[in-house]
């Protein structure tokens, strides 16, 4: 049996609703930032349904791309994550809103 | 006579004595800014007395182009001198007597402050005077007309420590700046009318077109005579000329009296053509200098201070030679500036050596019985009496005499009530010189025991003293050419030649004739004469014979003489029709309201607007992240909005 493709969009659009209300809800750096990784990967998966659908190959691609660019921004978040809390002893954002220390 | 006469360099050589004496003057030793001021001067002089000597082998006019200063589409203005017969005789007035005084000063001087600095300033006189007359185009002598102006200001503040100097010299230059505008407004009018500021081109382009008659030319040469009662001190704008006498006294003969104030009678000569064709303006000029040369000698007959009555004196000849410009005598107008630059500057130099033998006093009341203590003075200063007065056959007689003559023969309808006037001032200048003569050198001393001013003479030797040759030299010479500089132009009536008429007729066109011939021109000599010997008698009785008639007569007609004494309130009426009324409007029209209130106020309202707009818009930019996060959202959430709705399209295509 095929599955509709509304069934993966649905999915889609329900995970990142769960990553933008994570985002703004959550006080913890690394919860926004994992919550920032779930709404790549929502978008990813209609990327890949789609191609699915249309029988092209571009929609797989850019799913590549997106994913090589997350790691980039992983590793570069995470180094800045942890330079904050090694200058101010916490990860709440509330706090940390000054660009000087 | 080679093709060049390098006339350039008349006017350079003062120039380089002023930036050597100006620059360096300070660190020279005396001896050393002497002889700078004197050679620049010098150098000049005799460059046009070479040129005098072969002026009749030169092709008049001769023109020459040094340099192209502006040109702008159509219109251009150089740097070109121009010699011909006007221009020879105001630069033999104006080096010669220059050269006088700049001599004379050495001695006057010497125990002065800012030695140096005076020569600076005497030496830019001479080259802006020099340039206005050399000038070939209006922009030129425009220049020159407005540094000498700059020049009088600097000189008339020369004590620049006093408070009376300095005013004076601010008064001058804001006078002045008032005609300087009429000349500029005349200036665009010629642009406009002919395309050009060249004397030459002007004036072919007028005598091409006989049909121009008044219309804009009664314009332009209204304006021109805004410009000259500026610098010649007429009525309405002679008011700073008696002030300007705050200046040492060389300045005051030099600048006030023999060159600088004469710059307004030799521009309308120079002119003349445009004045031609406009009876109007001919009569304006004339009027104007009747009423000036009347006005300035009641003003003389009661004023006290030596050099104030001089003052009015100048002003007062001056009226004279407006009038013959209005009755178109030009000959004899620069006949009359001719002599009355030697009378006048040694007048004002004879009083000089008074003031200077006296330590500083100028007061005649205090003056009296220095006829044996500085004789030489008191010749040259008679010769200068009676040659101002109009005794023949002294210079003042034969030029003043030319000026009645041809307003009385001038087909003006207004010539013979000019001419009744005028003899009538003739009349009140011989009273009032010869008041000033009796005052100073007659009588008994009447001054009080070391009552010095202030003003000159610091370091002078006590007592009543001769000047030394330095300052007599240029006295004895002029007191020569007082004598006979007017042998130049003894009309034909009196067996004479009347050389400088025939000499200036290339320029200013033949002197009028009359129908009725010479002996009414000996008639009228005899009449001015006369009136000349009356006011002689009168001054003799009031001033020698019984000393105490004058203040009796003033307590008669005290209204009448208090009128005279205050110059008829003019300064007064000035002070509160225009300079009032200016310094109110200033200070509250223009500085109260709109200075503090628009500029300050318009430049306060959008600091402040801006500052309350960035407040406004920083609480956004707080620094929380949760917060831009929402906003992020949110904008996103619009976004999709309209994505959904088709905002755009809705409007834009159904």
């Amino acid at each position: 049996m095929v599955v509709p493709i509304a069934y993966y969009l649905v999915l889609s659009a329900i995970l990142f609703s769960i990553g933008v209300a994570a985002f703004l809800i959550k006080r913890n750096i690394i919860s926004i930032f994992m919550s920032i990784e779930l709404m790549l990967n929502a978008v990813n998966l209609t990327f890949v349904a789609f191609a699915h659908q249309w029988h092209q190959v571009s929609g797989q691609i850019f799913v590549f791309f997106v994913m090589v660019v997350a790691a980039a921004e992983a590793a570069v978040g995470l180094a800045i994550i942890i330079a904050i809390f090694r200058t101010r002893n916490t990860l709440d954002v509330d706090h940390v809103d000054l660009m000087k220390l | 006579m080679t093709s060049s006469l390098h006339l350039w360099l008349i006017p350079l050589v003062p120039f380089a004595g002023f930036l050597v004496n100006g620059l360096l003057g300070r660190r020279f030793p005396k001896a050393l800014v002497t002889t700078v001021a004197l050679i620049a001067t010098l150098i000049p002089f005799v460059q046009v007395a070479n040129i005098a000597l072969h002026f009749s082998s030169l092709t008049l006019p001769y023109t020459e182009q040094v340099a192209t200063w502006i040109t702008a589409g159509n219109f251009h203005a150089d740097f070109a001198f121009a010699l011909d017969q006007l221009t020879l005789i105001m630069l033999l007035v104006v080096t010669g007597v220059g050269f006088l005084i700049h001599i004379y000063s050495v001695g006057y001087m010497a125990e002065e402050e800012g030695y140096w600095r005076f020569f600076a300033y005497l030496n830019l006189f001479m080259f802006f005077m020099l340039t206005l007359v050399l000038a070939e185009n209006f922009l030129l002598m425009f220049v020159g007309w407005e540094g000498v102006g700059l020049a009088s200001y600097l000189l008339i503040g020369f004590y620049l420590t006093k408070d009376s100097a300095a005013n004076a010299g601010k008064k001058a230059f804001v006078v002045n700046r008032i005609g300087d505008f009429g000349f500029l407004l005349a200036m665009f009018l010629l642009i406009a009318h002919f395309g050009t500021l060249s004397f030459s081109e002007v004036f072919n382009q007028v005598a091409q077109h006989p049909e121009w008659q008044g219309g804009f030319l009664t314009a332009i040469a209204l304006f021109l005579i805004l410009g000259a009662t500026g610098k010649s001190a007429q009525i309405p704008l002679y008011v700073w000329l008696p002030d300007a006498m705050e200046g040492p006294t060389p300045v005051s003969a030099l600048i006030h009296a023999a060159t600088m104030v004469t710059a307004g009678v030799y521009m309308v000569v120079r002119t003349h053509v445009i004045f031609d064709r406009s009876p109007f303006a001919l009569s304006t000029i004339a009027v104007i200098g009747t009423a000036t040369a009347l006005f300035a000698a009641t003003i003389g007959l009661v004023q006290t201070d030596i050099k104030r009555v001089l003052a009015y004196s100048t002003v007062s000849q001056l009226g004279y030679m407006f009038l013959a410009c209005g009755v178109a005598a030009y000959s004899s107008g620069i006949f009359h500036l001719l002599t009355h630059a030697f009378f006048k500057a040694l007048l004002f130099l004879s009083a000089g050596s008074v003031i200077h033998a006296l330590s500083g006093e100028q007061d005649m009341r205090v003056m009296g019985g220095l006829r044996k203590k500085i004789p030489i003075t008191f010749w040259t200063m008679t010769m200068a009496v009676f040659a101002i007065s109009g005794f023949p056959p002294f210079a003042g007689f034969f030029s003043k005499d030319e000026i009645l003559y041809q307003a009385f023969i001038s087909p003006n309808g207004l010539g013979k009530i000019l001419w009744f006037i005028g003899l009538f001032t003739a009349g009140l200048t011989s009273f009032y010189m010869f008041r000033l003569w009796y005052l100073t050198f007659f009588g008994e001393s009447r001054a009080q025991a070391t009552t010095a001013h202030d003003d000159h003479g610091h370091g002078h030797g006590h007592g009543v003293h001769e000047s030394s040759w330095v300052m007599l030299t240029p006295l004895v010479i002029l007191a020569i050419l007082s004598g006979i500089g007017g042998w130049v132009g003894v009309p034909e009536a009196m067996g004479g030649h009347a050389e400088i008429a025939h000499f200036l007729s290339p320029v200013t066109g033949a002197a009028h004739e009359a129908a009725e011939g010479r002996s009414m021109e000996l008639l009228l000599a005899a009449v001015s004469v006369t009136v000349a010997v009356i006011g002689w008698f009168i001054a003799h009785l009031m001033y020698f014979a019984k000393p105490a008639l004058p203040a009796q007569l003033a307590s008669k007609v005290r209204g009448l003489y208090s009128l005279l004494l205050n110059k008829y309130w003019v300064d007064e009426l000035y002070g509160a029709v225009v300079v009032a009324p200016l310094l109110l409007i200033s200070r509250y029209v223009l500085k109260g309201l709109f200075d503090t209130g628009v500029i300050t106020g318009g430049g306060m309202a959008i600091g402040y607007s801006a500052q309350g707009l960035g407040a406004l818009v920083q609480r956004v930019q707080s620094g929380n992240i949760r917060s831009y996060a929402g906003w992020l959202a949110l904008g996103a959430a619009a976004l999709l909005l309209l994505t959904y709705v088709g905002f755009g399209t809705h409007l834009l295509f159904r």
